[in-house]
């Protein structure tokens, strides 16, 4: 079932006749088991970029055993290209902390925390008053539960929930090995559902307007909307949520200038779509799944000059904690300096091909593995700009 | 007990004795000082009891702990593919000359360090500059050069 192009507002809408608040209020009355099988129904995954099942996340952590569980916001958002967790973080708080509070409440958590990297630090002037507020409003209502802010230092892999772990924990942000995975021990090796800030404002809206609404938009594969970060060369950048499951051609129709002739899906550990392949591409887990970003690149660019801005950006923030991301991330950008400047043959790209599938079966976590996404696109698409 | 000494010990009682404590402690330090200190890292392990290897192999890693001396305004300029697109070389070239320091380095006078970051989430409002917890979108070079003047005039 093909979708054309069709603008939402599920994420930023505001209902006056039902505030979140309300949400919160009707669904702490409902059984948790209900509220899971709604989340399941609904077909919600993860919008961080993943696409693990909501529903299923809360499902194992709630069954653990344990007196002591977390519910932990993922507000690192660091992909370049990706700003959309700000906006949500900035307009809308109080459907995050509904969401987290209901997934509190289904988990038998007490304990919150929303991870938001040190770049946004300038928005905790307006929103720590509103998190006090709903701890108080909380504890009003007799609900076991409360939230805290913690930040982040600027490192890209802290956005890995393992790594943020770590980080939360006062340590180096190395992703751990996995599993055990988060539901069984994540933070303080506890059973801890770790959510991006874009599905906990889904889990509330969903709470709101139950799981059959939420599945008319989008296909099988990619059930509601997203919202999606536009920027590069488009006449009109900024934050749209969109049905899931559109052809890029579409979604180039647009937003593009008229002149584009690739766009990057999914930020730098994305996937590079040339032009021919816009209206072949779906937008979804059936196609390219995103975490939001969308780049648009038109033909004045150099698409050697993205992959080696990518690269730089991967060398930069690979942790270095396993060699596979350390050395190969170092070596792709080396690599291609060396084509381009003809110290290596043209063919040494193979090679590096081959390196970026040993990242991907090697390295540690998402990061190393990710790395040969945007380094295969572009190479095997515009392979005549990176060597001449 | 020197004022660093005090400020850790104010820091740890408010954050909790706890190792989970150490990043906010940390930033709490780089607010008032701009970096970590030796000092400060060793009175950090004394209070939360750990090595001092510990709290140096956390600070090291995170871009925002830096463990050199820093100026009081510390400016960020983002360097990833849409502000590099937008024009982000030109705004770091004019700080560059106004302030007549390379990326990286200190003016003579402490009051700014230049510096480059990756992506911090403005894509769609390049070129962007973060001067400590402050964001300042959709830059041109006579913006850029205002708000570091701006910056200049308020008192040391």
């Amino acid at each position: 079932m093909e979708k054309t192009l069709k603008k939402v507002d599920i994420i930023f809408e505001i209902d006056k006749s039902c505030s979140p608040l309300a949400v919160l209020d009707r669904t702490l009355q409902r059984p948790a088991d209900e509220i899971i099988l709604d989340l399941i129904d609904s077909g919600l995954k993860g919008r961080g970029g993943a696409g693990f099942p909501t529903g299923l996340k809360w499902k194992f952590t709630r069954n653990e055993t344990s007196d002591v569980k977390y519910v932990i916001c993922n507000a690192d958002e660091g992909e370049p290209g990706t700003f959309k967790d700000r906006e949500i973080l900035d307009r809308v708080p109080e459907k995050i902390f509904v969401g987290m509070t209901i997934c509190a409440y289904v988990i038998g958590a007490r304990e919150g925390y929303i991870y938001m990297r040190g770049e946004y630090n300038f928005l905790l002037k307006s929103l720590q008053k509103k998190l006090d507020d709903f701890n108080a409003m909380l504890t009003e209502k007799g609900v076991d539960f409360q939230i805290y802010f913690k930040s982040g230092s600027g490192a890209y892999v802290c956005g890995e929930e393992s790594a943020l772990f770590e980080s939360m924990e006062g340590k180096r942000g190395e992703p751990r090995n996995k599993p055990p995975y988060p539901t069984v021990a994540g933070y303080n090796n506890k059973p801890t559902v770790i959510n991006n800030v874009e599905t906990l404002v889904y889990t509330t809206m969903i709470c709101h307007m139950g799981p059959e609404r939420f599945k008319e938009l989008g296909t099988t594969d990619s059930r509601g909307s997203k919202v999606f970060s536009v920027s590069g060369d488009t006449p009109i950048p900024g934050i749209y949520e969109l049905e899931l499951g559109m052809p890029l051609q579409d979604f180039i129709n647009e937003f593009g200038d008229g002149d584009a002739k690739a766009i990057q899906v999914g930020g730098a550990s994305g996937h590079c779509v040339p032009r021919k392949k816009f209206s072949d591409t779906i937008i979804g887990f059936e196609g390219i799944p995103t975490g939001g970003s969308m780049m648009v690149f038109n033909s004045s660019r150099s698409m050697y000059n993205v992959l080696h801005d990518y690269l730089e950006f991967f060398t930069e923030e690979s942790c270095g904690q396993c060699t596979p991301c350390r050395v190969g991330c170092q070596q792709l950008l080396k690599g291609i300096e060396a084509v381009k400047k003809g110290d290596k043959p043209p063919a040494y790209l193979n090679d590096l091909k081959k390196l970026t599938a040993t990242m991907k079966i090697a390295a540690k976590c998402g990061l190393g593995q990710s790395v040969g996404n945007p380094f295969n696109s572009i190479v095997d698409n515009f392979k005549e700009e990176i060597i001449y | 007990m020197s004022t660093t000494q005090l400020m850790v010990k104010d820091l740890v009682k408010r954050n909790g004795r706890t190792r989970n404590s150490l990043m906010p402690v940390l930033q709490g330090i780089v607010q008032e000082e701009n970096f970590l200190s030796e000092e400060a890292m060793l009175s950090v392990a004394e209070e939360l009891d750990i090595s001092v290897a510990e709290v140096y192999s956390t600070a090291s890693f995170y871009t925002f702990l830096d463990t050199v001396p820093r100026g009081k305004n510390i400016i960020r300029v983002c360097k990833t593919i849409t502000c590099h697109m937008k024009g982000k070389d030109e705004i770091i070239n004019a700080l560059s000359n106004a302030l007549k320091i390379k990326v990286g380095e200190t003016t003579s006078d402490k009051q700014f360090t230049l510096l480059t970051a990756n992506c911090l989430g403005w894509c769609h409002k390049g070129p962007v500059m973060l001067i400590n917890d402050d964001i300042y979108p959709d830059l041109t070079v006579e913006k850029a050069l205002d708000i570091i003047g701006a910056y200049s005039q308020k008192p040391k």
